[in-house]
């Protein structure tokens, strides 16, 4: 039972970062643009909130107040970012998968020069205790209490709170509709009077600030609150872009999908722990790769019937209709 | 207008033919992208140091020439992931995966080259057609999985990346042949497997280079010549008019993926195969679970290359050139993650430099096209120039 509570107080803080980023890369290809760039987004939003938590640790606020500013800060930086691959994508027409590419390239190269240059280091590295033991309270409550309220992020909690918001922007409002419309079938959309580059740069602007605040939770919940240049963010929004297609672009598939990801990773990663999985002296490395062959598996068996938006890709040209 | 075009000398420059030529048109929009790149890598040091940055500018741009050698060295890793990634690029296909199969290839040439006991005029050759049978075998599975099982080829090729990495540095940690677990890193391969060098003195400049560049160059042909290359390109522009005119798209896809793994595969092999005087560059590899660069700088020489074979072969020595002056401006103070900067912008830009370029076009024709006649002779000494 030990190890049960264990890993799902591990599991949360891993599967927060990929859903919040999945759920980022479900608004944009919705709206018909393909955002590679996720990994860049994320890099570029956790740099930011990991250097405001740097500069603001000394100043004794309360640890959760600075990391809710933070998320702003990372949120504001991914919208930033994004908004270089909608101009590119919306504006220019240029190929999304080429200039996502570049972005990605671009972050990693920035964080290392400056942080060499300013810090001496590869990264940033803070000192601020996010960590919650326990939430009063709620924290209390048999079993449940202690598997979801303690020993967590508050990241955690908020990342839910965007669940809930995702699903009802996404099904119930008319801009969620739209939004949809405009991946569908673009023309259609426009001829009943839907401005589809707003729609395109408000889906991409969705996932900037999805995808920041994902950076900077992946920092906090998987890297203690530091960000290196080299490791940037181990290919989570390559995976977030996977949870998204195993999720089949639908918020609650792809909450399922990042739970299922990060539960085999964070298995992989504590395999030492386990008694029962250690003693089958099976090279650790196999479960290390393990999240990314079951993402394989996976899409093998989902994608014949995928439902990925039909216009996903194709810059928009209000002459060709 | 074309009365008069028809009237001049055949010899003569006409302005239409140049400015609707498709080879000019995009090595002319990788000429506006390089120049933005640097333009924008030269504020970043300007606004980092600015004491230095004229003559650390200088350094990246024209530094490369005082290492003519160790410029072909580096580019010929490059130069092959930039072939394997633009050839899947003329299907449609988007091999983000280079690495993966680099890494692969570079296993199996290693492999070959510590396991296996062959003469010594042959055991190189024998370790690069490994290394190429090791990049098609990481190659060929995405290759399937969109072929048959119609999963998008960037995500299989990023989850093949990490699969691949884990399991080298698996299987090179868990061989005590190769491994020597107190340098955390594989022996260095024997003189005999190495590919023979050109022997350029003070310089690593090896047989890679010239192999490479004949790849290219039959690449071209088979894109050019070949029914396969006709039907490859065909399916690139629109897949279902391609099979509706009978071409056999699913089989295409497969052994394009193949091709194309298996020249990021030979890449592998060429890096590691290679003699050089620079430690660690090759020769050894250390498994630290890191995706091999080089496989994403593939995809940046690819795209600066217009995913054009010859045009791949030159924006991989230029990326090889401007990244040996990154490492010269270090001596100036400045960190050689600059080119990276550098290079990111330019693939930024590029992807939307066709547009800009047929603005600026546009512009020369409205400008100059109509009615000034002395205009002709003079673009045509400008462009003589600038070539």
């Amino acid at each position: 039972m030990e190890i049960v509570y264990y890993l799902i107080q591990n599991t949360l803080p891993v599967a927060i970062p990929l859903l919040l980023v999945a759920l980022g890369g479900m608004f944009s290809e919705t709206s018909g643009v393909v955002n590679i760039a996720l990994e860049g987004i994320m890099l570029f939003g956790a740099y930011f909130g990991a250097l405001f938590v740097y500069f603001v640790q000394d100043l004794g606020l309360n640890p959760q107040t600075i990391l809710l500013l933070a998320m702003l800060v990372a949120a504001v930086a991914g919208v930033i970012y994004s908004l270089l691959l909608s101009f590119a994508a919306v504006n220019m027409k240029a190929n999304q998968v080429i200039t996502g590419t570049s972005l990605n390239m671009l972050i990693p190269a920035v964080i290392l020069l400056f942080s060499k240059m300013y810090f001496n280091s590869d990264g940033v590295t803070t000192a601020v205790n996010l960590y919650i033991q326990k939430i009063p309270v709620l924290g209390d409550i048999p079993v449940i209490g202690r598997m979801f309220f303690q020993k967590t992020y508050l990241t955690v909690m908020i990342g839910i709170l965007f669940l809930i918001i995702s699903t009802v922007v996404f099904y119930k409002t008319k801009f969620g509709l739209r939004l949809r419309a405009c991946g569908e079938h673009p023309h259609a959309a426009d001829s009943v009077g839907i401005n589809v580059y707003k729609m395109r740069y408000a889906g991409v602007t969705i996932s900037g600030i999805l995808g920041g605040i994902g950076g900077f939770f992946y920092s906090v919940g998987v890297m203690d609150g530091n960000v290196n240049g080299h490791t940037g963010v181990a290919g989570f929004g390559f995976l977030a872009l996977a949870v998204m297609i195993f999720g089949q672009w639908r918020p609650g598939k792809i909450f399922l999908a990042s739970l299922f990801f990060a539960f085999l990773r964070t298995l992989a990663y504590s395999i030492s722990l386990i008694p029962f999985l250690y003693n089958l002296g099976i090279n650790q490395t196999y479960y290390k790769m393990l999240p990314y062959v079951a993402t394989m598996v996976v899409l093998a068996f989902t994608s014949k019937k995928s439902r990925a938006p039909k216009a996903e890709g194709i810059p928009y040209d209000k002459s060709s209709r | 207008m074309q009365e008069r075009n028809s009237l001049l000398n055949k010899t003569k420059f006409n302005l239409k033919d140049i400015t609707d030529n498709s080879v000019f048109s995009s090595f002319l929009s990788a000429l506006l992208a390089i120049f933005l790149g640097l333009i924008f890598g030269f504020i970043v040091m300007l606004v980092a140091a600015p004491a230095n940055a004229l003559t650390g500018f200088r350094l990246i741009v024209l530094g490369g020439f005082k290492r003519i050698g160790d410029v072909f060295y580096f580019a010929t890793p490059i130069l092959m992931t930039g072939l394997s990634v633009g050839f899947a690029f003329k299907m449609g296909l988007f091999n983000i995966g280079a690495s993966g199969q680099y890494t692969m290839g570079m296993f199996f040439a290693l492999y070959v080259g510590f396991m296996w006991d062959l003469p010594d005029s042959i055991h190189w050759i024998v370790a690069c057609i490994a290394g190429f049978i090791g990049g098609m075998l990481w190659g060929i599975i995405p290759g399937l999985f969109k072929a048959l099982l119609n999963v998008n080829e960037v995500i299989t090729s990023i989850m093949f990346n990490y699969i691949g990495m884990y399991l080298v540095d698996m299987l090179i940690q868990g061989n005590s042949v190769m491994y020597v677990s107190d340098k955390t890193r594989t022996r260095y391969l024997p003189a005999e497997v190495q590919i023979p060098s050109l022997g350029i003195p003070n310089s690593n400049v090896n047989l890679g280079i010239i192999l490479a560049i004949i790849i290219g160059i039959i690449l071209y042909i088979v894109l050019q010549k070949t029914i396969f290359g006709y039907e490859l390109k065909a399916t690139g522009y629109n897949r279902f008019a391609s099979e509706y005119a009978g071409m056999k798209g699913k089989r295409n896809i497969i052994i394009t993926m193949a091709i194309a793994g298996g020249l990021s595969g030979l890449g592998g092999a060429f890096a590691i195969l290679a003699p050089s005087a620079i430690a660690g560059s090759s020769m050894t590899y250390e498994p630290i679970n890191i995706i091999a660069a080089n496989g994403f700088n593939g995809i940046a020489v690819a795209l600066l290359g217009n995913a054009h074979p010859i045009g791949t072969i030159f924006s991989a020595v230029f990326i090889s050139h401007i990244q040996r002056g990154g490492t010269l401006a270090s001596l100036v103070g400045y960190k050689p993650e600059i080119i990276d900067v550098v290079i990111a912008v330019i693939i930024y830009f590029s992807a939307f430099s066709m547009i800009m370029n047929s603005a600026f076009i546009g512009f020369i024709k409205r400008h100059f096209g109509k009615g000034k006649k002395d205009f002709d002779d003079n673009m045509d000494n400008e462009i003589k120039e600038a070539e």
